[in-house]
């Protein structure tokens, strides 16, 4: 018992002035944001790639949500194929299995800072924090992967060396430009991240002098 | 001399003012690149290379002759590349047997459609079950026709207005009427006419396409039966075919279907009543004189023998009732087909004849629905009728009566106007200006008079007067104008459709093609120039129809992968990637192929001598454009299956040896790898 109150530390005094309670109000509206943000970030695409070349006049486009990959997957799977890059399905399967699960539970962390109150809060906010950095790294090793893992069998192998599609900005593969951007999900999640940082500074301003008076 | 300066002069003034007016454009465009984009003022040639690119066009028109007049067509006809053209005309292609997709302004040549013809490139009539079933649909009797002399496309309507959803026409040869869905632009149906060998009168749509017209022409015993021409007038008849559309199948329902018994006159083109003169149709005639040639025997040949009479007989067909009658069973059974007798058809008060000058090609509804024009071939005039006069004379029922005891009302009774527009008049268009267009073949010209009724408040001139001609070259037959034939006409391009092209083009021989003439009939008054001549090397052309562009909504791939175009469906044997397979059940082999760029699945097949082969593929690919061919050396197997879509045939095994199959379409880098071996093994 002692140690979980030791965890969540001390609540706010009941006989504060109603501007003394504001500054308590500005970590739990950050973090409440936060996690809203983090499960809209579900619904919305994390990340686009775009390939561009003459025969493709609309250009072909991936669509890349936390769980799944939309868009011409199927026709850029049919251009890979030549060069030897397995399908783009058969990428993160872990990630996107778990990724639902991950953020629903990023958000009820974030959730739960609002009421943890010692400096164990940033063990709760650190994972949202560092999301979407996490999700790019974990997507440029995925390019990677593929980009440098071709089938030496596949009729194009000797014209198109390995290479590594960047994560973010614009590239070329044969006669294909590629253009790389964050999806609205991502920047979502960016948001979620930011408010975070600020939530945790107004978090210990405003609780750590309750901290250390109950110490 | 002196006038020759005077119009030297002016040529060069306005060939001055147009070489400005495209300077100033150039200028303006120029100007905004630099306004617009940051990068334009970067790079430093743009403004320079505009105005360069005007001093160029001067040194170009110069070189290559081209006069002010000819800068002007080319501007309104010249499409860049990579632009769509705003206008899109479904010709026929005669004797070919195919329908023409064509781009206006640019008259550039976009698809030909195979219709009755078989025809490699689309696949259509090479082994594909779909498009055999479709051709079959064309027998005659136990004979396979394998051409067709496509005349008058027909696009489907709504509220009398071009709906973009299907195109009918007929073939005059055969009497046939095929149906195209305009989703994929591909034949779906060919309808046999049961009773008539031969048409003309087809295809036109009622104003909801509920109905298909097909009009008959030279007289003969209906069923396809014998008579002696001895008894002409007794046993050959002539007949309008109205064949039921179900827009919700995309097929005409042949068993809701019926015709009408005519005398034996030669019918020739019909037209649908629409807005006033909806629920009823109309089709003229030729050869009221029912003459029966025979030149050789000292008769009168036909083309004097059947332009005896200064009156020939409009048609005047109440179609609502017709439909009644026919429903009602009051219908005899003609080679298993419901036929209205000649008999009921005046009993009931269905048929009526109207006397139209002479030896008429066109019947022509305007846009109002009020008024009737028929182009009498051998008069200079076009008659124009009221809809209103014609109920009228028949509610007074004034009639004489033809051989037959089809009522005729008075010409007179009827006629609104008649305007003299040239020699040879033959089909009518209209715009919307309140002008008509009427074919001259004989001078040859196309001719643009007034209307009058509602129209007269839409032009200056008066009603019922010719305004101008344009010579056109050569031979004038049908004309078509943008949306010309349906309730609001654009009035924007007219096409003129030559019999003859002579020296338009480099000599290719004694076989010439046929000449499609791009006219402008954007301005009211007497400018109506010729702007564009296009070639057609196939059969000859007839009518076209032309529907503004973004009415056409088709699919870019079939809408799922498997589809089958004939079924609207997925096909049952629609085969998905890593589920190929052969099956041998005794001699019968069936095989599941998938197509994708750039190999077929599977690369081997293997058979003996005597099987029968049951072959589906499907083309898996989900990408605009990546159609692949699939061809069969000796059994003459040539298919063309577009994104989506799953086809079968079938072969026997008749000759043993090794055949390399592959995709007949470039359709990537490797597509010269996109083959198979099929080995027929020798049975014994």
């Amino acid at each position: 018992m002692s140690a979980i109150k030791k965890i969540i530390g001390p609540r706010v005094p009941e006989n504060m002035t109603a501007e003394d309670k504001k500054l308590f109000r500005v970590p739990t509206i950050l973090f409440g944001i936060a996690a809203i943000l983090l499960v809209i970030s579900i619904f919305l695409p994390y990340w686009e790639m775009e390939l561009q070349a003459p025969q493709y006049p609309k250009g072909l486009h991936i669509t890349a949500y936390a769980n799944r990959l939309t868009g011409d997957v199927a026709e850029i799977d049919g251009l890979n194929h030549y060069i030897g890059m397995s399908p783009l399905d058969e990428a993160a399967q872990f990630e996107k299995s778990v990724s639902v699960l991950a953020i629903a539970a990023l958000s009820l962390l974030i959730l739960a800072a609002i009421f943890v109150h010692t400096k164990w809060v940033v063990l709760l906010v650190l994972p949202t924090i560092l999301m979407p950095f996490l999700f790019l790294a974990d997507l440029q090793f995925w390019l990677w992967k593929f980009g440098t893992n071709l089938d030496p069998t596949a009729p194009l192998s000797s014209a198109i060396k390995p290479f590594v599609p960047s994560v973010l900005g614009s590239g070329l593969i044969a006669q294909f430009k590629t253009v790389a951007m964050p999806g609205t999900g991502l920047y979502l999640a960016i948001i979620a991240s930011v408010l975070s940082i600020v939530g945790l500074y107004f978090h210990r301003k405003a609780y750590k002098p309750l901290v250390d008076d109950s110490q | 001399m002196k006038l020759q300066k005077n119009n030297m002069s002016k040529t060069v003034i306005s060939g001055i003012v147009i070489l400005l007016l495209i300077l100033a454009i150039g200028l303006m465009v120029s100007c905004n690149d630099n306004g617009s984009s940051p990068e334009a003022t970067e790079s430093d040639s743009s403004s320079a290379s505009t105005t360069g690119v005007s001093n160029d066009a001067m040194a170009i028109a110069e070189a290559r002759g081209l006069t002010p007049d000819d800068i002007t067509a080319a501007l309104k006809t010249y499409t860049p590349s990579g632009v769509h053209d705003e206008y899109i005309m479904f010709a026929s292609g005669g004797h070919g047997g195919q329908v023409y997709v064509i781009g206006l302004p640019s008259m550039r040549i976009i698809k030909q459609i195979a219709v009755f013809t078989p025809e490699p490139w689309q696949g259509y009539g090479y082994g594909a079950e779909g498009t055999m079933e479709v051709l079959a649909g064309g027998n005659v009797g136990d004979s396979n026709i394998t051409w067709g002399d496509t005349h008058h496309p027909a696009l489907s309507e709504t509220a009398g207005d071009y709906d973009g959803q299907f195109l009918f026409i007929n073939d005059k040869a055969n009497g046939r009427v095929a149906v195209i869905d305009l989703k994929d632009f591909e034949t779906k149906q060919l309808v046999k006419n049961p009773i008539a060998l031969g048409d003309h009168g087809g295809t036109f749509v009622v104003p909801d396409t509920e109905w298909v017209i097909e009009g008959g022409q030279y007289g003969a015993p209906l069923g396809w039966e014998y008579a002696s021409l001895e008894d002409y007038n007794e046993a050959y008849r002539g007949m309008v075919t109205f064949w039921k559309f179900d827009r919700e199948a995309g097929r005409i329902d042949t068993d809701a279907s019926f015709a009408i018994e005519l005398p034996p006159y030669w019918q020739d083109l019909c037209d649908a009543g629409k807005l006033a003169s909806d629920g009823w149709v109309f089709c003229n005639s030729f050869n009221t004189e029912r003459a029966t040639g025979g030149v050789e025997d000292g008769n009168p040949p036909f083309e004097a023998g059947a332009s005896q009479n200064d009156m020939d007989f409009l048609h005047i067909i109440d179609k609502n009732k017709a439909i009644e009658v026919a429903a009602a069973g009051k219908t005899i059974d003609v080679n298993g087909f419901p036929v209205i007798p000649l008999q009921t058809a005046i009993d009931e008060g269905l048929l009526y004849f109207a006397p139209e000058p002479k030896s008429p090609h066109g019947v022509d509804v305007t846009p109002d629905g009020k008024f009737l024009t028929i182009s009498g071939k051998l008069d200079p005039h076009v008659s124009i009728y009221s809809f209103q006069k014609i109920q009228d004379a028949i509610a007074a029922g004034n009639f004489e009566h033809d051989d037959y005891g089809v009522p005729i009302l008075a010409f007179e009774d009827v006629v609104e106007a008649q305007v003299e527009v040239g020699l040879g008049p033959l089909h009518t268009q209209y715009d919307d200006k309140g002008y008509a267009y009427t074919s001259l073949f004989l001078e040859p010209a196309v001719s643009r008079w007034t209307l009058g009724g509602d129209f007269s408040d839409l032009h200056e001139e008066e009603d019922w007067t010719l305004v101008t001609k344009t010579p056109v070259q050569y031979n004038v037959g049908h004309i078509a104008a943008a949306e010309g034939d349906t309730v609001s006409p654009d009035g924007k391009f007219l096409v003129s459709m030559n019999k003859w092209a002579i020296d338009r083009f480099a000599n290719v021989g004694p076989l010439l093609p046929q000449n499609f003439q791009l006219l402008d009939i954007g301005e009211a008054g007497a400018h109506m120039p010729v702007l564009y001549d296009m070639p057609i090397p196939d059969g000859e052309p007839h009518y076209a129809q032309i529907i503004k562009a973004d009415k056409l909504s088709p699919w870019e791939v079939y809408p799922e992968v498997g589809w089958n175009p004939h079924t609207n469906s997925i096909d049952p044997n629609a085969v998905a990637l890593g589920e190929e397979r052969i099956e041998r059940n005794g001699n019968e082999v069936e095989i599941w192929m998938t197509a994708v760029r750039s190999h077929f699945t599977p690369e081997h097949v293997e058979i003996k001598q005597g099987d029968h082969v049951t072959w589906h593929i499907t083309n898996v690919e989900r990408a605009y454009d990546a159609t692949h061919g699939f061809s069969i050396p000796y059994y003459n197997i040539n298919l063309s299956i577009e994104p989506g879509e799953a086809t079968t045939f079938e072969f026997d095994a008749t000759e043993d040896g090794v055949f390399s199959y592959y995709c007949t379409e470039f359709c990537s880098a490797l597509h010269l790898e996109m083959t198979g071996y099929m080995l027929i093994e020798p049975s014994e």
